[in-house]
């Protein structure tokens, strides 16, 4: 099997099969610690007995996508080494480290809390628990921050020299990690991070409101939920906006495929809404677009010239259809969340936040939409980046291992397969717990309990409701 | 011979390395074991042995793997696709035995489904990491700055060898974990079980031992030529004083000690392996020195790792602490 394949292209299919995978658990659980700490201290504060029945509630469900998370990231760190040698070898001084710090500011941070965080309540008491919990959010972003800063030197690398056995060592880390388009990134990351997460506890609430407009844990989650997409989605927006402004500045390319602009535009380029970009013929067919507006969003002037591709060697074009269509995919959610955060923001002057059953309809609808955004927004970001892996300096073809194609063909079949048994499960798991209102007496990470624990119920006060799942 | 950064660096990732084979091990271990126990309130017990340290205990891979990268790129570059198959084989196994934590709680009906995965994931990622280790010790074929060798040279006897020894070695310090963790009915099965357990390791140690100094001569020169042989022999004698101090901590049924003299057991083997290996880090082809990445990559995280690494030795110790004691049906951590 496999036998003729394109080694390098099957490499890239695993890379973009498994981080695609992978990054879905990040962003919801980046989200979700962030939203639990504040759960967690709304509680501490007002002693109001639905934050803890809310805490315990979305706990459950962490606990879960958590686990998917970390499994998936372990694949992505060793796929490197096994797929991407030769990249290893080559950027390994500069983003070994980066990634290095990522360990042990991050990931031990988030495993050695979590435990304290899924079990310990009863055993270290509030205060302390709560510190743990606070740990673990702030390690998701500090895993961010040192991820994105690897993947933002990829983008637009500064900071670096060659050595003699051809591999980029660092001249000035801090120019390094704090590279050109690294705080465009994170604030872009983290923003859809928490919007993807407000989209599905709005969406878990909206349901369960649809049902009964009464329950207390719903109306509260609901309202939180709403807020923050009301909030970050203009944020967001205006963030994206100012990440396309800095992208054309260091990778001019990737903005020229995004556009769809084939042909240089010296007097005002215009904006393509939609249409299909064919790679082959350098056109745009069936285009529909606004005149000037191109020039007008990335220039701030109707008739500032543009270049196209046009300009550059077709052996450095990157895949334009796709780079072209995830963005308008990703562009056309963040619309259609602000227009959910605005909805909402009526609904809720005129007192009908949890009456609204368009408003709930919607929010429901809205549930997976930050996730099909990062999705669109990473493929964007990295078929735009083609056809390199550190941009205009190592090629894709250049980072792959010695290996045929038989290998990694198996080893991107085994991927496929074991992940769609092992995340599916994990992914009704999680769609079962949704699935449930938050009760009162609402209890953490559960095993089987049996009767007998009944003495060990949250120290919360919460001790009713006997067995309640 | 000096002590230099490129040195310290070697010791800091077979530190990291070292960590993550005994904290993972033994988790590993009852995952193997796992089988043995099929009652239910057994097997909810042994869960909540180990849940909530298992993802630290992974994370070391992490920083072994990572760490590689960062202080050896070249290594990792060459031994990552030379160990293509039993890597990937390990992480899909990771997989497996890392959801079932979660995963077994929230169902009923697929309850052994998921007791399975967490039996099978644990046990082949086992074989893949002793088989990977035997693969590294009989030697790689390098080409330039590139793995040069086939997609199926990692499979040999010895490897096949080294991959049964380390199923053995994981599964008694599940065992001897379980000894201190648990009581009752089930301490006593990981008595019995530790017994066993411990008479297979050392039949694998003493396998593994006479079959290494067959694979290249450096091997025995190192282990057998004078002088060296006055700073390698203290290793086997030590490993026969903690045999007999465990033999008799499990006769005396003393629960704290087992886990402790396995931990032993393990550092002193691994030792031997370092004396085996150094100052290669590809055996007879790449040594550390060849591989290091450049002093300033190596000085930017020695600064990191000097004051993290003792921290977070620091705060994990605590989170064994909040678990600490005996774990008894029904009184989980959940
Ligand atoms: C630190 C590095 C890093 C990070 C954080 C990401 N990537 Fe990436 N990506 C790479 C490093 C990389 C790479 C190693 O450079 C690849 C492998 C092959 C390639 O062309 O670039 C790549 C390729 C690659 C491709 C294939 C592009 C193509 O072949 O045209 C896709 C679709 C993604 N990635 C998707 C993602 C997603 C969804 C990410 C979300 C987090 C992501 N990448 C983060
Ligand atoms: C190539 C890129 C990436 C690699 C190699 C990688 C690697 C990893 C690894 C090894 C873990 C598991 C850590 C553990 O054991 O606890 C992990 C989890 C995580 N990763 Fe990634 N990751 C990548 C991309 C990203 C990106 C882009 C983000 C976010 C912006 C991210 C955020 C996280 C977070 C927050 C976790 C914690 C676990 C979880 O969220 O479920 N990662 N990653
Ligand atoms: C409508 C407004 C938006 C605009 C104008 C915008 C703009 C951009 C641009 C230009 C990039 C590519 C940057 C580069 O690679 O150089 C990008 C990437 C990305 N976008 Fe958006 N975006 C918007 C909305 C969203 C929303 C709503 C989400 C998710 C909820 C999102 C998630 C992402 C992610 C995850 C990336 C990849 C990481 C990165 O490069 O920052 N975006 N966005």
């Amino acid at each position: 099997m496999f036998e003729g394949w394109d080694a390098v292209a099957l490499a890239r299919a695993q890379f973009a099969f498994t981080m695609s995978f992978h990054i879905v658990f990040p962003a919801f659980s980046i989200g979700l610690a962030s939203y639990l700490a504040v759960l967690e201290a709304l509680w501490l504060i007002t002693k109001r007995e639905v934050f803890i029945n809310l805490f315990k509630y979305w706990l459950k469900i962490f606990a879960v996508a958590f686990g998917m998370g970390v499994v998936s990231g372990i694949v992505m760190s060793y796929q490197f080494g096994t797929n991407w040698s030769a990249f290893a070898d080559k950027t390994g001084p500069v983003i070994g480290p980066l990634m290095a710090y990522e360990v042990l500011t991050a990931f031990f941070l988030e495993a050695g809390f979590l435990g304290v965080m899924l079990f310990g309540l009863e055993r270290v008491g509030p205060r302390l628990h709560f510190v743990a919990t606070l740990m673990v959010a702030i390690g998701t972003l500090i895993s961010a921050f040192w991820i994105l800063s690897a993947n933002s030197w990829m983008q637009t690398p500064t900071g670096h020299a060659i050595n003699a056995d051809g591999q980029f060592v660092a001249a000035d880390w801090l120019k390094l990690i704090f590279n050109p388009s690294f705080p465009y990134r994170l604030v872009h990351m983290v923003l859809a991070a928490y919007l993807t997460t407000s989209l599905v506890v709005g969406a878990v609430g909206a349901w369960h409101l649809l049902r009964d407009q009464h329950l207390a844990g719903p109306r509260v989650m609901f309202s939180m939920a709403m807020w923050m997409a009301t909030l970050v989605a203009p944020l967001q927006i205006l963030a994206g906006d100012q990440h396309g402004l800095n992208t054309l500045e260091h990778q001019p390319v990737k903005v020229m495929a995004m556009e769809g602009h084939f042909q240089s535009h010296p007097h005002g380029a215009p904006l393509v809404l939609f249409g299909w970009p064919d790679q082959k013929d350098a056109t745009v067919k069936y285009a529909i677009e606004v005149p000037k507006l191109s020039s007008l969003i990335l220039k701030h002037s109707l008739d500032a010239p543009l270049a196209g591709l046009d300009t550059v060697p077709r052996e450095n074009w990157p895949p334009v259809p796709i780079t072209f269509w995830a963005f308008r995919v990703m562009v056309g959610l963040g619309f259609l969340i602000m227009g959910l955060g605005l909805l909402s923001l009526l609904m809720r002057v005129r007192g009908m936040l949890h009456q609204s059953q368009l408003l709930h309809r919607f929010a429901v609808a809205m549930g997976p939409a930050g996730f099909i955004a990062v999705l669109a927004g990473w493929i964007t970001t990295e078929t735009g980046r083609q056809p390199f892996t550190v941009y205009g300096l190592l090629r894709t073809a250049d980072s792959a291992s010695p290996l045929a194609a038989p290998a990694v063909g198996s080893s991107l079949i085994a991927f496929i397969i074991v992940y769609f048994a092992v995340f599916t499960a994990g992914v009704i798991y999680i769609l079962r717990l949704m699935a449930q209102p938050p009760q009162p007496g609402e209890r953490g990470p559960a095993t089987d309990l049996p009767a007998r624990a009944a003495g060990i119920t949250p120290a919360a006060g919460a001790a009713a409701a006997e067995g309640a799942r | 011979m000096s002590i230099d950064l490129t040195t310290i660096w070697a010791f800091i990732i077979a530190f990291a390395v070292f960590v993550y084979v005994v904290m993972d091990g033994f988790d590993l271990g009852l995952g193997i074991l796992f089988p043995l126990f099929p009652k239910k309130s057994d097997r909810d017990v042994i869960m909540n042995t180990v849940a909530p340290v298992w993802d630290g205990n992974e994370t070391w891979l992490v920083l072994g793997g990572g760490g590689m990268m960062a202080a050896f790129p070249l290594a990792y570059a060459v031994l990552m696709p030379a160990l293509y198959t039993p890597m990937i084989v390990m992480l899909l196994g990771l997989v497996f035995r890392g959801v079932a934590f979660e995963f077994r709680w929230r169902t009923q009906k697929e309850r052994n489904k998921w007791d399975l995965a967490f039996t099978g994931g644990s046990l082949l990622a086992t074989l893949a990491q002793g088989i990977a280790l035997g693969a590294i010790l009989q030697g790689i074929n390098v080409a330039g700055r590139y793995y040069g060798g086939g997609w199926w040279d990692w499979l040999t006897p010895f490897s096949i060898l080294t991959g049964i020894a380390l199923v053995i070695g994981y599964a008694l310090l599940g065992a001897t974990w379980l000894v201190l963790k648990t009581d009752g009915e089930l301490r006593d099965r990981a008595y019995r079980l530790s017994w066993a357990l411990l008479i297979a390791m050392l039949c694998a140690i003493g396998a593994v031992s006479i079959a290494t100094p067959f694979l290249a001569v450096q091997y025995t020169q190192r282990w057998f030529a004078w002088p060296n042989i006055i700073l390698t022999a203290p290793v086997p004698i030590a490993v026969a004083a903690v045999t007999a101090l465990l033999l008799r901590a499990l006769s005396n049924r003393n629960d704290v000690q087992p886990f402790f003299l396995t931990l032993a057991l393990f550092a002193l083997s691994y030792a031997g392996l370092g004396i085996s290996m150094y100052p290669y880090i590809v055996p007879q082809s790449i040594t550390i020195w060849q591989a290091a990445a450049p002093h300033n990559s190596q000085v930017f995280m020695l600064f990191g790792v000097s004051i993290l690494i003792p921290l977070i030795l620091g705060y994990t110790a605590w989170a064994y602490w909040v678990f600490r004691g005996k774990v008894r049906p029904g009184h989980g951590y959940h």
